[in-house]
């Protein structure tokens, strides 16, 4: 676990409009970060309504998407999120069981 | 039997429809895909669906001015268009002037974690953003299904599906989805459940080794479609179906002739040769000079100027050409003037439909006036002999429609049975010319029979059938006591003939000079008559002179005396 100790985790966030359900996986991530990575996270909120284009880059098709960039490997968390355990997995904070 | 797309204009149809553009569907469907509703195309690996949906793509975009959207759920962009390069499509240049646009959605299983609950409306939002970036009138999802490997919420899926086929709708966009043949459904997914307006199946089916690709409209709400099974072709130009049924007995009909190329055989035909977009078989057994008819029919065609397409089935071209020559037929300078096209392949190459289909897009091309199949024998190597004579009855029906004369040569494998060729066509044709071994006297000579010709009066005789180093030649078959006599029979009796005639000319002769003779003697026999005649005349006439002169001198004396009597008085 050294090598995450210096690692910055950049998330994006790809959502489309505010939905309960975008609102309920941003609050999730947000809680969970706090929680693992207290100051090693950035996390961007993309807005695909605003911004469809974007949508191609990161190969998204569901809705709310977490892709995890850095470290790698890239990750994608789809989903509200409500599962704690499943996300840290994903996002390599937890070792897979 | 129309080919052309003009044809489905005429149908009166409620159903706003889009072109296609691949030759032949447009026909069955009687316009294209149901226009602004989504179109399942499902069939088994290899069967052709994403290069029928890339077909719709493309000739939409070049043809009907509708751009299209490619969502390629397996192939990367690159990738499809090195695969579509081959059929002439610039997939590249149509992405850069914005007619089409393909979009690669990638779903590596490995790198999603499904936490809780989401929906699609990413795919959702990029296909609108494809759409809507270049006005896309047509979208291909190719192939759908591959959601179903990247993502395990079986039932936000299918939900979402089922949304997303609404929305396209709502878009009013022509949409194909292909899917994947399943086991017991059309698609492993059962997509079809949510597609309920249009389903094409495409097959790829091996019998006997030869595969065969076939499409088949399984449902066309609101439309009248053609329901069978129809052989499709993909070849350098991409798919064509070619629904060559036999429709209507009513195409229009030629009284105008077309020589045979062996005056004889003309002659036997009613002294024209062949009428027009009839169809001739010549049958018979092996080595009887079938494929010499053939090239002699070849040849004054296109020594007339006519265009013809001559299949060989069995031998290659150069083969043919050189055999020919033999004959004294140079096939080879009509294929340098472009008037005869050579197409040579073996039956096991393909399956029967595929034939047909190769025989109809060639006459489509080459427009030619005859066709030669040469042998038709050979094809039942790929078929059964009902599929065989479903193949050449719609082959007929087609090359009368299309006014092309053809002629088929067949094998009679067996002398006893040869009033019956194997392939049950000689009742569909309308010549049927039997050349036949006809063995007496330890050699085997070839007799010719028309044994049927439609509407012309034809010979009944048997000719002899002699092939020479000038060509084919049809001789008078001689009647003797003993039946038919042909080769060297024929030859001795034709000898025996000249013998005795000229025994008789000399009888005839010898007969002259002895009434010539006899002649002489009478003529001479009269001379002497005359002869007698006039000197005993010349002694009548002599005895009558003297009179004359004794009387006219008593006269005179009489006168004299008279005078001097008178004097002395």
């Amino acid at each position: 676990m050294e090598d995450l100790k210096e690692d910055v985790w950049e998330l994006r966030l790809y959502v489309a409009g505010k939905t309960a359900r975008s609102v309920a996986a941003l609050a999730n991530l947000k809680k969970y970060c706090e929680e693992h990575l207290k100051d090693k996270y950035v996390i961007e909120v993309i807005d695909l309504l605003v911004h469809p284009q974007l949508a191609e880059g990161d190969q998204i098709l569901a809705i709310p998407t977490l892709v995890k960039k850095v470290p790698e490997p890239i990750r994608k968390i789809i989903g509200d999120l409500s599962n704690e355990e499943k996300v840290l997995v994903g996002l390599n904070i937890r070792p897979a069981k | 039997m129309s080919l052309e797309p003009s044809e489905s204009r005429k149908m009166p149809s409620k159903l706003p429809k889009s072109n296609t553009g691949i030759r032949g569907l447009d026909e069955i469907t009687a316009g294209g895909l149901p226009s602004g509703r989504p179109t399942l195309v499902c069939g088994s690996a290899g069967s052709g669906k994403t290069l029928f949906s890339m077909e719709f793509l493309v000739h939409g975009a070049m043809r009907y001015n509708e751009p299209g959207v490619f969502v390629a759920f397996e192939e990367k962009a690159e990738e499809l268009a090195v695969n579509v390069a081959s059929l002439g499509f610039d997939l590249n240049q149509l992405q850069h002037d914005g007619q089409i646009r393909v979009d690669h959605v990638r779903i590596e299983r490995s790198e999603i974690e499904e936490t809780g609950e989401y929906n699609l409306d990413g795919l959702f939002i990029r296909l609108a953003y494809a759409i809507d970036s270049i006005g896309a009138k047509r979208v291909v999802l190719d192939t759908i299904e591959s959601l179903f490997s990247g993502l395990t919420n079986q039932a936000v899926l299918r939900a979402e599906l089922r949304r997303l086929f609404e929305w396209l709708k709502e878009k009013k966009v022509t949409t194909i989805i292909t899917g994947e043949k399943g086991e017991a459904s059309l698609t492993r997914q059962g997509l079809e459940e949510y597609v309920s307006d249009c389903v094409i199946l495409l097959d790829h089916r091996v019998e006997n080794k030869i595969s065969t690709r076939i499409l088949r409209i399984v449902k066309y709400r609101g439309s009248v479609h053609g329901t069978n099974e129809y052989p499709f072709l993909i070849d350098e130009e991409g798919i064509s179906v070619l629904p060559v049924t036999s429709l209507q007995l009513n195409h229009p009909v030629s009284s105008g002739r077309i020589s045979s190329g062996i005056p004889a055989l003309d002659k036997m035909l009613g002294g024209d040769g062949f009428f027009k977009a009839s169809s001739v078989l010549v049958s018979g057994t092996a080595g009887t000079g079938k494929t010499s008819i053939a090239g002699s029919f070849i040849d004054k065609t296109c020594a007339d100027g006519m265009r013809a397409i001559y299949f060989a089935f069995e031998e290659s071209p150069q083969q043919i050409i050189r055999n020919m020559r033999s004959i004294n037929i140079d096939l080879q300078a009509h294929v340098d003037s472009g008037l005869l096209l050579f197409s040579a392949s073996r039956p096991t190459l393909n399956g029967l439909e595929m034939h047909l289909l190769n025989i109809v897009k060639l006459v489509e091309k080459f427009k030619p006036s005859v066709i030669v199949l040469d042998p038709i024998s050979n094809l039942v190597t790929v078929g059964s002999d009902s599929e065989v004579r479903s193949l050449l009855t719609r082959l007929i029906d087609f090359m009368q429609s299309q006014q092309i004369t053809v002629m088929f040569t067949a094998l009679a494998l067996n002398d006893k049975n040869s009033e019956q060729t194997d392939e049950g066509v000689s009742s569909l044709v309308d010549v049927w010319i039997l050349v036949r071994d006809i063995e007496s006297n330890g050699e085997r000579n070839r007799g010719l029979y028309v044994m049927k010709s439609r509407g012309m009066k034809h010979s009944n005789q048997v000719r002899e059938f002699v092939i020479t180093d000038d060509g084919l030649k049809l001789v008078e078959v001689f009647l003797g006591p003993v039946g038919v006599l042909t080769g060297s029979a024929r030859e001795t009796q034709q000898l025996l003939e000249k013998t005795s005639e000229a025994i008789r000319d000399h009888a005839v002769s010898r007969k002259d000079r002895e009434i010539e003779r006899k002649r002489l003697v009478l003529e001479s026999k009269i001379a002497s008559l005359k002869e007698e005649f006039e000197s005993f005349q010349e002694e009548l006439n002599k005895s009558y002179i003297e009179d004359e002169l004794k009387k006219s001198i008593m006269e005179e004396n009489r006168k004299e005396l008279t005078r001097k009597r008178d004097d002395l008085l």
